[in-house]
């Protein structure tokens, strides 16, 4: 007989199993295989060689690599807020007491699952800067001031903020999150805060707010992670991982895609995975700082 | 409570709901209305709404024409008899200089508002030149007309058809196994990678879940706080190992990379089912063990049938990741045969320069559509779904 606490391990290692696979395979090992390639110059087709720092020193002078970041942190400084914006009023005015809401929130939901390839080639189409639905409308109104509307994605002064803008028709995700979270919110703290002479706008300010910042919190953490990883729409709209037109929207996980696999520059690839790593990390780490001090968790 | 309900309140509550409703539903309406038009409709400025189909009366015969311009001032149509239909010219009536024009006959006087159109052919004729003509606006009888015929054309020419090939005016290339596809193949690879992977990730994660939450074992809270650590790593880090990985297990340029991970758990899953195993009675696992049940037959039997809601909702966003997903069929599918839908589209548009919009809308449409039918009989789960993964994750 086994003993048994042998044998309850050997039980959760059963179950267990196919994850231990999996995590040691999938990401433990590319994990520590990346932070040593980061190290190295690596090429794939030849055995990684050490260089010691040499890819970090490069990094720091690669202006293209700079350009990608601020590309991305401009991205992520507007898409971010403006998507936290739009979807916490769309989650207020699904909150009120309206019909069809059920209607309305499938509304605003559905973009957001919309495969990111068919969406890149509908705001490519809306974009289009002489036949685009969006110049047809704007032209007209530019024109009164005798001007002309932007040719967005051929623009290298627009091609972002158009992303940011095709960015803002999905945010349904966060809005049906903020929804659930204002729902939370006890009837009974608004009630108390009407019967104090609260007006909607202080109510605003001081009970549903607070009462839904640790989602806010969360959502606007994951929007970053997701910012600062922003790839398929970029990829796609500009035409491939050059960032087109005159490199404005080459972020940073297309200068990393490219590095890797057109240059096969692996292992300055790498070290370019582990710096986004950190950047993350000490972003999440700031938010969290922020956090702490302006977040309400309800006990 | 009563200004909630005042007629003001209500109308401005409705009207911007209603409003922002409109704008965030228009694209998609766009992309169906583009994707029935005829190409030329598409470039229209201001741009029509619907598909529509414009017919004149030719020699007793009605015939679709495109409307190329409209006539600006009264102006005399010149034409002149030649090989291949012969040339036309529309002229300023003021100040005509006959002389200047000799050999043309004056076939008909415009007058401004006029309609300067071309024959259109049906998609199969093309031998010969287009009639051109010039008709007042009362000639030409206008309908709408929804060009759903755009629909094979754009599939066939996603396969690597060319448009003249797929509207059959031109012989087709012989089909080659090794470089061409069909667009049934991209359906069925993506079905492939869909399946195979909510499969392995609805079982493999239930199973890995069921020892986080339902058994005690040693190293058991060491190992799940590792799991929940993978969770910060971001793509990019694991890309290029992982590109190695797959490259020595012989799996690039094939579906496997796609869906094969999904059968060895994800941590955000594992953490998903753990919760929801964590919420079923565990005097129902101990009344099976004294029993005499085995754990597995527990787990299948107890558990995961009461587990419904939660395998549905990590079966529902599997799905959705892997028919959406785009870089990882770019990083590992090198051959056209291979490609998944979300790849086949985009090769699709880089190939064709964008021009096409109907088609390149119509590709787009199809690959819209499942997830849109999913999302509508399934907005209960996913509605929950992002809810309990969103507020509570």
């Amino acid at each position: 007989m086994m003993h048994g606490e042998t044998r309850r391990l050997l039980r959760g290692l059963g179950f267990t199993g196919l994850w231990i696979v999996g995590l040691g395979v999938f990401t433990a090992y590319p994990v520590l295989a990346s932070l040593y390639y980061s190290f190295c110059d690596y090429s794939i087709l030849q055995r990684p060689v050490w260089i010691g720092l040499e890819n970090f020193r490069e990094l720091a002078s690669d202006d293209v690599f700079w350009l990608s970041l601020r590309n991305t942190l401009f991205f992520a400084a507007f898409s971010v807020p403006l998507g936290t914006i739009v979807s916490l009023s769309l989650a207020l005015l699904l909150n009120q007491e309206v019909r069809g809401r059920a209607f309305f929130r499938a509304l605003f939901y559905l973009p957001s699952i919309v495969p990111a390839v068919a969406s890149s080639m509908l705001w490519l189409w809306i974009f289009n800067g002489q036949h685009g639905v969006l110049n047809q409308a704007l032209a007209p109104i530019f024109a009164l001031w005798g001007g002309q509307p932007p040719a967005w994605l051929g623009d290298p002064a627009w091609a972002k903020p158009a992303l940011v803008l095709m960015s803002l028709w999905g945010v349904g995700n966060s809005t049906i999150i903020y929804l659930a979270g204002l729902q939370d919110v006890p009837r009974e703290l608004h009630e108390s805060a009407e019967l104090d002479g609260a007006g909607p706008l202080r109510r605003l300010w001081h009970v549903t707010l607070p009462m839904i910042s640790p989602v806010i919190y969360f959502n606007v953490v994951m929007g970053m992670i997701g910012a600062m990883q922003v790839f398929t729409q970029a990829f796609i709209m500009s035409g491939g991982p050059d960032g087109n037109p005159a490199r404005s929207t080459l972020f940073y996980a297309l200068y990393l895609y490219s590095t890797a696999f057109y240059d096969l520059r692996m292992g300055y690839a790498s070290a370019m995975a582990w710096v986004l790593f950190l950047l993350i990390a000490v972003l999440t780490w700031s938010a969290n700082r922020i956090a702490a001090k302006r977040v309400h968790y309800a006990s | 409570m009563t200004s909630r309900t005042s007629p003001p309140y209500r109308f401005a509550l409705y009207g911007l709901l209603g409003g922002l409703a409109l704008l965030f539903v228009f694209p998609l309406v766009w992309m169906f209305v583009t994707s029935l038009k005829p190409a030329e409709q598409t470039m229209e400025a201001p741009p029509t709404w619907l598909p529509m189909e414009h017919r004149v009366s030719w020699g007793g015969e009605r015939v679709e024409v495109n409307l190329d311009a409209r006539v600006a001032s009264p102006s005399l149509w010149l034409v002149r008899d030649g090989p291949s239909g012969g040339e036309h010219r529309l002229v300023p009536a003021e100040g005509f200089d006959p002389a200047a024009f000799s050999g043309w006959r004056v076939a008909a006087r415009a007058e401004s508002g006029w309609w300067l159109v071309t024959e259109r052919f049906s998609t199969k004729v093309r031998e010969r030149v287009p009639r051109r003509d010039v008709v007042p606006p009362g000639a030409v009888e206008t309908r709408v007309r929804p060009r759903w015929e755009n629909y094979p054309v754009a599939l066939a020419s996603m396969g690597g058809r060319s448009v003249e090939e797929a509207e059959g005016t031109v012989q087709e290339r012989p089909f080659n196994p090794e470089t061409d596809a069909t667009f049934l193949t991209f359906l069925a690879n993506t079905v492939v990678v869909c399946v195979l992977g909510v499969l392995g990730a609805v079982l493999s994660n239930a199973i890995i879940a069921y020892g986080f939450a339902r058994l005690k074992w040693r190293g058991r809270d060491a190992l799940f706080a590792l799991t929940l650590a993978t969770m910060m790593v971001p793509f990019p880090v694991l890309m290029v190992p992982l590109y190695g990985v797959f490259k020595d297990l012989g799996w690039v340029g094939t579906l496997l990379p796609l869906w094969a991970p999904a059968w060895f758990g994800s941590a955000f899953n594992i953490f998903l089912m753990r919760q929801f195993f964590r919420t079923i009675p565990e005097e129902l696992s101990e009344a099976a063990r004294i029993d005499g049940a085995s754990e597995w037959r527990i787990f299948w039997r107890i558990v995961l049938p009461l587990s419904r809601p939660v395998l549905a909702v990590v079966a529902l966003f599997h799905f959705l990741h892997a028919w959406n997903d785009f870089l990882g069929p770019l990083l590992y599918l090198t051959r056209k045969p291979t490609f998944t839908l979300a790849l086949a589209l985009q090769n699709f548009q880089s190939q064709q320069g964008g021009v096409q919009w109907h088609h390149l809308m119509a590709a787009s449409m199809v690959t819209v559509l499942p997830v849109i039918v999913l999302f509508f009989f399934a907005q209960k789960t996913f509605i929950r779904g992002i809810a309990t993964t969103g507020s509570k994750g």
